[in-house]
């Protein structure tokens, strides 16, 4: 059983980081409501809040690696200019997709998309991460900044919904492959 | 939109906020990361909108040529959200600001950053 570099390099991103910090938002909605209306600070426990932060720094820092490795390493492959005459264009996605009027809507929307309002996620969880180590159960006295931790919350998950989405489907269409044989295992 | 610490305003101040509370912290670190936000997110989406639209400012944008135009808008971005965090952070560090109206400004620089990173409306300004 072997994958190539690029396969698994985009299985990290978007398996890896990328699914891991869609798994971690509906934790985060639950604790960022319950520990901010919980009220007054000594109702939550050091140790809880203290594992919260830890969980939004996580996120925030899954929610970086996941649109820098993105945009900085899947994202020139898959946007690689076939030389003139190529006729084969499995490994140009971008290409492949654009030649197909049946295909070209996955890049001009999808990638389009995907490529810029993924960046929105990172900047709002580092945001969240922020006023909930700042603030933490005092949260709870501020309902304006509750709300505004809240909607950004979402609007990350938006964002990544979108991104992961799209991205599942463009691997599916036209996936990033290349690059050096990683064998992982071997019949005998 | 004014939106100046509320202990700076002269005469009789308005019913303070929760946030006001003895004990709690001043509401102006939280409110700078939130305006910040707002601020990197719709830097984003015109940065997304005017390389899209503009082939000059696409071709300016072009910062690794790997990643193209996108490596400019995201840098970009980041650069303009962390440096209005940092001078919103100095202003409003240790002061109560006006959440309502930074909500309110964040919420539709927000609305405005997801507009414009959506493909079908950046085609329908253009014209497309």
């Amino acid at each position: 059983m072997e994958i190539s570099f690029r396969d698994m390099i985009t299985v990290l991103h978007g398996m890896g980081f990328g699914t891991l910090f869609m798994l971690a938002f509906s934790g985060a909605i639950g604790v960022i409501h319950a520990t901010s209306v919980a009220g007054p600070p000594a109702s939550s426990s050091r140790w809880h809040v203290r594992m919260f932060r830890f969980y939004l720094i996580s996120m925030a820092v899954l929610a970086w690696l996941t649109v820098l490795s993105g945009a900085y390493v899947i994202y020139p492959w898959y946007r690689a200019v076939p030389p003139a005459g190529t006729t084969d264009l499995s490994g140009y996605p971008r290409s492949l997709l654009l030649s197909s009027p049946m295909t070209s809507g996955w890049h001009n929307l999808g990638m389009e998309w995907k490529e810029n309002i993924a960046w929105l996620a990172p900047i709002a969880m580092t945001m969240v991460a922020y006023v909930f180590i700042k603030y933490g159960p005092q949260l709870a006295l501020h309902r304006h900044m509750r709300n505004a931790v809240l909607t950004f919350t979402a609007v990350a998950f938006f964002a990544t919904a979108v991104a992961g989405g799209f991205g599942a489907f463009l691997n599916r269409y036209a996936p990033v492959r290349g690059g050096q044989a990683i064998i992982l295992f071997q019949d005998e | 939109m004014d939106m100046r610490p509320s202990s700076s305003a002269p005469g009789p101040q308005p019913a303070r906020p929760v946030s006001a509370q003895p004990g709690s912290l001043p509401n102006g670190p939280g409110a700078a990361a939130i305006l910040a936000a707002g601020v990197g997110s719709l830097a984003l989406g015109i940065f997304a909108f005017a390389g899209d639209a503009v082939p000059a400012i696409r071709r300016g944008f072009i910062f690794w040529t790997p990643t193209g135009t996108l490596s400019g808008v995201s840098l970009s971005a980041i650069a303009v959200w962390l440096v209005a965090w940092f001078v919103l952070a100095r202003r409003w560090g240790s002061r109560d600001v006006n959440l309502v109206r930074v909500n309110v400004s964040t919420f539709l620089m927000l609305l405005g950053a997801l507009l414009l990173t959506f493909p079908p409306f950046m085609d329908l300004l253009q014209g497309k």
